[in-house]
């Protein structure tokens, strides 16, 4: 049969431990289930969970810098007191509070929160299934890549309480700043250094899944969206993050054995000149860090729109619009990504000739992004829609990432930028992307793979208290910030800008932005109780729980080690709803058919069932 | 069906590879981003500083001439022992992995005695940026040669029980192995010329 | 090579053979490497040739060692977009800050 010679290597395998925790035939232990588990189900769980808590931990912080944002310089009650002399005396906040605060925000929504979920948790948990695999690839180093995520995230922790607190020289940590603050920066340092290592070796176990484990007759072209956005993603992840590896060892060399990598000749600090070699670029750091920066934003977005992608097709009856084109769009995305990044350099002093270049390759880079966006409305034209739960939270994405997006132009095209550039319309801009954006693309995620986890719907009366309110909330956050950065009001001052003149007519709308932020938080708690009430009293689902075409649903929900009881075999693409004479309005990729299987070459035809 | 991971060992047909052969120069891949980023930021201070430390003063090029053989030979012995493992012959195995640590070992030693000369004589990382970068390249390389050291001692001595009971797979490891320590080997042909043989007469101030 | 990816022995021999000779020119090309030094080149010139050479080698011990002149279209194509990617890090921020740099100040 044709897997027998892999049935025999599973047993040598299962000799040396190559297959540990997928021994099936004994118990394991409570550490080996949940703390090691080499099970990429376990492992997306690990990531998703903990993602979320970071998710809740970075909102946190923000919601204490909107309380000083809203009422500069006036005592926080009760909380404030709390946190004590060295972070808000007599619980007024501290500037250098407020940047610890607004640093550990970005660090950990950025790398804390949303890649662990959207490529951590979704891609670790679905990719597999998806794929008709039994596990990814290599799983114990699918293991490590959690611990190295779940250490870094400790130490970016733990870096609150050294003295001098958490890093302040914002998630970007420029350097002369970076360079010369208190230790917290170090084991920012250190922390990124972790989280990194996990990235790179989860994408090393990304990308030669999706490419070796395919079951057979899924070609490339029959992938669902969603597998080709972790695909592409994960090549982002590979070969952008190495660059702010190398700069972080550089920054963390002239952090703790001083040398001068970044720190120029002649640098005084606090009236005294610095005791170094000199020689040194600050915009070395810069070029660094937005290599990897900018394909991580990619990453950030690119999960989404899979996830987007998968709830609008199942949840109006009909194939994707444009698949290929959305395919094309991804993998240029992905691709032009690398050569966009000195767009956040604009204000450097480069020459016109490099800012032409970079302007030019970020226009250009706008058009498959509209294409994506674009397929995925029209995919919704004569659909039948279904507003689920997940289908909620896709359909907010469109117009939020729409206006995420368009914003985005004035800020890639080098003379507007001169004046938008490090104000709140550069906050507007990203976190419309990112937050309406990807965190509800993420929702939407969780509401449509819960089922398939834990055998449980999500309740969908608390989904309608989740939605309605946090999109309400969320477009109160961000849009005023729009007006106030065309003010000119300047990001990361720890009082709003109060003692700017030019600003002063949009210091009220700070107060809007508190408010709504608090309200945002309040909106989660629906979200927080449904989560862990419905995994024991939601109701029960169905394995195919959305009437979906996908191969995750072939399998039993929870899916058991090893997925799937047969290996499933694809007959057709991953979007086949409402097929004209197809009884039913789907028709899932794994149900045989008249049509013909396209086998991987050289492989002996599979049995069909 | 098992829940074993198909692919292993054996080649899936399509692609031509198995997953340990294909996650190894993915990995590589972005270790060539990591130490390109670093040569990244050579260019960027070399080119922006008008004064720039000549290696060839400040460095030993005999000892590095002969570190430079040291891991090239290092790179023979190690692609022997795979040759060795694929003919499933241990005793020989064994004598070219057992040579690649030795060789590995020599030069770190090396390194060693280079680093604490510069030190001693006042040329520590924190000196130029000069010395900032050939203390951080060369020290992430010879953090590279370490773990390569340590991966390759695990296959030669306690790991090589495989040989035995799934020689393929083993050949298969031993080859993986050999791809990462001929990239490190790699890196420093880069490293050593850049580092030790480039400098040019700084112009006059 | 067999669904394994094993070789038989007549081609472990021709290997073995080639690796010895890939030595030799990898041993030979470093004295070249710190030959050239003697020949007190201008800059660019300089540069362009010791890169020649250790582009050479390079070349040598990934081919051979590494085996990738026989190796599959898909490692073959991973590493030339990785190349791409490379030079773009490597040559992106200097390009940059071009007229930043003025070497005779």
């Amino acid at each position: 049969m044709t897997h027998a010679p892999t049935h025999d290597h599973a047993e040598t395998g299962a000799a040396h431990g190559e297959h540990g925790a997928h021994a099936e035939h004994h118990e394991l232990g409570f550490w080996r289930r949940y703390v090691f588990s080499v099970d990429h189900k376990t492992i997306g769980i690990q990531y998703a969970v903990t993602g979320l808590l970071f998710l809740l931990f970075g909102f946190s912080l923000m919601m204490l810098m909107r309380w000083n944002l809203a009422f500069p310089g006036k005592a926080l009650p009760l909380l404030g007191k709390i946190l004590g002399d060295s972070r808000m005396p007599g619980g007024s906040m501290l500037p250098e509070f407020y940047n610890q605060l607004g640093a550990m925000h970005g660090t950990i929504m950025v790398f804390l929160g949303v890649v662990p979920l959207a490529v951590g948790g979704f891609g670790n948990f679905v990719v597999p299934l998806q794929i008709g695999a039994p596990d990814m690839a290599f799983p114990r180093l699918n293991m490590l890549s959690y611990h190295a995520y779940f250490w870094g995230g400790v130490v970016m922790l733990g870096s609150f309480f050294v003295p001098g607190g958490a890093a302040q020289g914002g998630w970007t940590s420029y350097p002369p700043l970076a360079d010369i603050l208190p230790a917290g920066q170090t084991w920012w340092i250190l922390g990124m250094l972790l989280l990194i290592t996990s990235s790179l070796l989860g994408a090393v176990n990304f990308i030669t899944t999706i490419i070796q484990l395919r079951a057979p007759g899924l070609t490339f072209w029959r992938l669902p969206f969603f597998v080709w956005a972790q695909f592409v993603t994960s090549f982002l992840l590979l070969l952008a993050f190495p660059a702010l590896q190398a700069a972080g060892i550089m920054q963390l060399m002239d952090r703790v054995a001083h040398t001068s990598f970044f720190l120029p000749q002649g640098l005084v600090v606090s009236g005294q000149v610095l005791k170094v070699s000199g020689g040194g670029s600050p915009l070395l750091w810069q070029h660094l860090f937005w290599f990897l920066a900018h394909p991580e934003v990619y990453v950030l977005i690119l999960p989404a729109m899979g996830i987007v992608a998968e709830v609008i097709a199942n949840n109006t009856r009909k194939p994707l619009w444009g698949y290929r084109a959305l395919v094309y769009s991804v993998v240029t995305i992905g691709a032009l990504s690398f050569v966009v990044w000195a767009h956040h350099m604009f204000m450097t002093g480069m020459g016109t000739v490099m800012s032409t270049f970079f302007q030019t390759t970020t226009m250009i880079i706008s058009i498959p992004s509209v294409i994506i966006l674009t397929c995925l409305i029209l995919s919704l034209w004569g659909g039948s829609i279904r507003f689920t739960p997940p289908m909620l939270f896709a359909l907010a994405f469109l117009p939020m990432f729409g206006i995420g997006g368009l914003t985005g132009l004035p800020l890639g095209l080098a003379s507007p930028d001169i004046h938008f550039h490090d104000t709140y319309y550069v906050i507007a801009h990203f976190h419309y992307v990112v937050a309406p954006g990807t965190l509800f693309a993420l929702f939407a995620g969780v509401y449509h793979w819960y089922p398939k986890a834990t055998g449980r719907y999500l309740s969908t009366k608390l989904a309608h208290l989740h939605f309605w309110p946090s999109l309400l909330f969320i477009n109160g956050v961000f849009m005023p910030m729009f007006i106030q950065g065309l003010a000119g009001m300047q990001r990361r001052l720890y009082d709003g800008g109060v003692a700017y003149t030019h600003t002063a007519h949009v210091l009220w709308l700070h107060k809007v932005i508190s408010f709504s932020a608090w309200g945002l938080a309040l909106a989660q708690i629906p979200f927080i109780i449904n989560f862990f009430m419905s995994r024991k009293r939601g109701a029960l689902a169905p394995d195919n729980a959305w009437d979906a075409t996908t191969l995750e649903w072939a399998a039993p929900s929870p899916p058991p080690h090893g997925n799937f009881a047969v290996e499933p075999i694809v007959y057709r693409g991953p979007y086949e709803y409402s097929v004209p004479g197809h009884a039913g309005d789907f028709y899932p990729q794994f149900e045989p058919g008249p049509e013909t299987v396209s086998p991987i070459p050289g492989n002996p035809e599979p049995a069909h069932a | 069906m098992s829940s074993a991971i198909p692919y292993t060992v054996e080649t899936r047909p399509d692609t031509g590879l198995n997953n340990v052969k294909l996650g190894i120069w993915i990995f590589l891949a972005s270790e060539v981003m990591l130490f390109g980023s670093l040569f990244a930021g050579y260019i960027l201070l070399r080119t922006g500083n008008p004064t720039w430390g000549k290696g060839s003063e400040l460095l030993s090029v005999p000892l590095a001439t002969l570190n430079t053989a040291v891991l090239i030979t290092s790179s023979v012995t190690m692609v022997m022992a795979w040759v060795a493992a694929m003919e499933r012959k241990l005793g020989k195995f064994r004598l070219y992995m057992g040579s690649t640590v030795a060789l590995g070992a020599v030069f770190m030693v090396v390194k060693a005695f280079e680093y604490q000369a510069k030190f001693h004589h006042g040329a520590p990382p924190s000196y130029s940026t000069f010395m900032a970068c050939y203390f951080t390249f060369t020290g992430l390389h010879a953090l590279h040669v370490l773990g390569g050291m340590i991966i390759n001692f695990y296959f030669g001595f306690p790991g090589a029980k495989m040989m035995a009971t799934d020689p393929q797979q083993f050949a298969n490891r031993v080859e993986t192995a050999g791809l990462f320590w001929h990239f490190v080997d790699l890196v420093w042909i880069f490293l050593f010329p850049v580092l030790y043989l480039l400098n040019f007469q700084a112009p006059p101030a | 090579m067999d669904a394994t990816g094993a070789h038989d022995h007549v081609d472990l021999k021709k290997h073995v053979r080639t690796y010895l000779m890939v030595f030799g020119g990898l041993m030979v090309l470093t004295l070249v490497t710190v030959g050239v030094r003697y020949l007190h080149l201008p800059v660019v010139p300089a540069i362009l040739l010791a890169l020649a050479i250790a582009i050479v080698k390079g070349s040598l011990v990934a081919c051979y060692f590494m085996h990738l002149i026989s190796e599959r279209k898909l490692i073959l194509i991973l590493m030339l977009a990785t190349v791409f990617f490379f030079f773009g890090v490597l040559l992106g921020p200097v390009l940059t800050e071009l007229n930043e740099i003025n070497p005779a100040r």
